[in-house]
């Protein structure tokens, strides 16, 4: 609650954004959004679609472990499906890309479900194990069912096209993937202010309490499973229509540790934690390898170690994040708004 | 806006003094343990019963029962409200869907939440939004939402909350925290009430805004409240029946005053020797 705001109604009580900053900065990060691809490189546009991405995908893995409470290493596994699933229609079957976009999604979302029936019976460590056998499980089929998947070739899919435009390179896809994000967005802000999320929330914090005030545990765990799954479906959708490529070595469990740390660093049970999180891990490994190209001159042996200091850059930053902000990024962005507010009579 | 609940935080639709939930022969056994033996029990519409007795003796088990939490081997409980419900073996969201609210002996708040959503979460049964509504959210959804924003500013006016509502559930202190999951337990516009312990743990004080809430929740909206309490000032002021159980048996039931003449619970809180009992000694100070 900001103070020095006071609503007279409830709209106003129940409204997303109430002080002027809020609309202000929402405003000035739409108009950013929509001028970034006429200034930004390819590189850029790249790693832009690629937060995209990520962005849709830390958002799916963020309803089930962040606001559902039900941890999941599944992730890639999940993914997979969704990118196999539109991949598979589109190159073999000549289903359009955006049809097998959507049955994808569907797809991920109903074998979600199918793998969260464990979540009724096992929690923490123990549902980790068992979304850890649906991940295996998942990419087993993946790399041995040839007939289908090809097995552990490249799936080569054919390139997405929208009224004569190809959607696939980096200046449309874009729009195409953004537009989803701020889509994907408004959908789970609303979830969450709906009896829907309430519910999910509640199972996170206290299932025996959500179970007598009326919520219907396996029925709403299986929801969050094929929610979630839809988002991470769809995520990897986009990943095969925009690559034009789908591999198995894509959707590993290093993807589900890597989406866990994106949404554990940018914040749990936040929206805004998922694109912090993501525009994070996607920029970090850029950055390293960057620094150690501008360090080549001065210690030649920095460019050789990149690849492992990347990979201890990574686990050092989780455990850096756990000690000392394990509410994420989305807090170090919240304290930033609370010091500004307060400026500069922050006492 | 149709206004048919407000001030209406009551679903039951029996007239006060029938029977409203009827538990009858009620064994459940844990291993060896008898947590509950042959228990029988009647809770009247708008009554306020109490049940007491030493720690292990079985109370909160019975609650438990009864909400669905666990199910008896052998007995049968039955629920009225326009129809009779055998909810023996129900889980407990259907128990819930029926009008059952409960409270927790320790606070089972939904702790990251505001108070705010807490209680928005206790209208969960009340609310049929579907999930593509939920996802679009502006139109029927918010027309829901807003029903029920306006209702459990109800219930915050009647618990004299307004000034936390907005506050998470976890930073706030244990008294306010109990007073917000029975605020949570009214958003379901309960027909019948448990309270597990409403006032363990509170100064005087708060005890006394707690009984005033469970009576006024009582008396002005005629929920039938069903309270564990170990307080026996409190019990004997406010209740109108109480049932002593003691190692998973009934060993007394009555108005205040009977219960505290009968031989049975005096042994049970006293011990052999036989003395005057506590619980009307409390009372008269």
């Amino acid at each position: 609650m900001i103070s020095g705001i006071f609503h007279t109604t409830y709209e106003q009580d129940m409204a997303l954004r109430t002080s002027h900053a809020q609309k202000v900065r929402l405003v000035i990060l739409v108009l950013f959004l929509l001028a970034f691809p006429f200034f930004a490189n390819r590189y850029a546009l790249t790693l832009a679609n690629q937060i995209g991405i990520a962005v849709i995908g830390a958002i799916g893995l963020n309803i089930l472990v962040g606001y559902t409470g039900q941890i999941s290493l599944g992730q890639g596994g999940f993914m997979a499906i969704g990118a196999y699933t539109a991949g598979i229609l589109t190159a073999r079957m000549g289903v359009p890309w955006w049809a097998s976009t959507l049955i994808a999604c569907f797809a991920t979302a109903g074998i979600g479900a199918i793998f969260g029936i464990p979540s009724l019976r096992l929690k923490g460590l123990y549902l980790a194990i068992a979304t850890l056998a649906a991940q295996e499980i998942i990419l087993w089929v993946v790399t041995h069912w040839k007939v289908v998947t090809g097995g552990v070739d490249a799936l080569v899919v054919p390139n997405p096209e929208l009224f004569g435009l190809r959607m696939n390179t980096d200046f449309n896809f874009y729009w195409l993937v953004w537009a989803l994000v701020i889509v994907v967005t408004l959908a789970t802000v609303n979830l969450f202010r709906t009896h829907y999320g309430r519910a999910f929330t509640a199972i996170r914090d206290q299932d025996i309490a959500a179970s007598v005030m009326g919520v219907d545990l396996f029925k709403y765990k299986l929801l969050a499973f094929a929610i979630s799954s839809f988002l991470v479906g769809l995520a990897g959708a986009l990943t095969a229509h925009y690559r034009s490529i789908v591999t198995w070595e894509r959707f590993t469990i290093d993807v589900s540790v890597l989406y866990l740390a994106m949404i554990i660093i940018g914040g749990l049970g936040r929206v805004t934690g998922s694109y912090l999180g993501a525009i994070f891990m996607t920029l970090l490994p850029v950055v390293l390898s960057n620094l150690g190209r501008a360090l080549k001159g001065v210690f030649p042996i920095v460019e050789a170690l990149i690849p492992f200091i990347q990979q201890a850059a990574f686990g050092l930053v989780i455990i850096l994040f756990l000690v000392f902000e394990p509410e994420g990024l989305n807090k170090i962005w919240k304290n930033i708004k609370d010091y500004f507010r307060l400026w500069p009579f922050s006492y | 806006m149709p206004s048919e609940f407000v001030s209406t935080l009551n679903s039951s639709t029996l007239p006060p003094g029938e029977i409203q939930l009827q538990v009858e022969n009620l064994q459940l056994n844990f291993g060896g343990v008898a947590a509950l033996s042959n228990i029988s029990l009647n809770i009247y519409q708008s009554e306020i019963l109490a049940i007491i007795g030493p720690n292990g003796a079985g109370k909160t088990s019975l609650l438990n029962c009864i909400s669905g939490l666990y199910h008896p081997q052998r007995g049968k409980i039955t629920y009225f409200n326009g129809a009779a419900h055998e909810t023996t073996h129900l889980q407990p969201h259907q128990i819930a869907k029926l009008g059952i609210a409960r409270s927790f002996q320790n606070i089972e708040l939904f702790k990251h939440m505001t108070v705010l959503d807490n209680l928005l979460s206790g209208c969960h049964i009340h609310m049929k939004s579907s999930l593509l509504a939920s996802l679009i959210y502006w139109g029927a959804a918010q027309r829901e939402h807003l029903q029920y924003r306006r209702f459990v500013e109800d219930i915050i006016d009647l618990l004299e909350i307004e000034a936390i509502r907005y506050q998470t559930v976890g930073s706030l202190s244990y008294g306010l925290q109990k007073r917000v999951e029975l605020g949570r337990a009214l958003a379901m516009k309960p027909a019948l009430l448990l309270l597990d312990e409403p006032m363990a743990g509170m100064n005087s004080e708060e005890k006394e805004d707690m009984a005033r809430f469970i009576l006024d929740i009582n008396e002005e909206h005629g929920v039938t409240t069903v309270l564990i309490e170990h307080d026996m000032g409190v019990v004997m002021d406010i209740s109108d029946r109480i049932a002593v159980l003691n190692f998973g048996q009934k060993i007394g039931e009555g108005t205040p005053d009977e219960v505290g003449r009968q031989p049975a619970v005096i042994q049970a809180y006293l011990g052999e020797e036989q003395g005057s009992f506590p619980f009307i000694k409390t009372t008269s100070e």
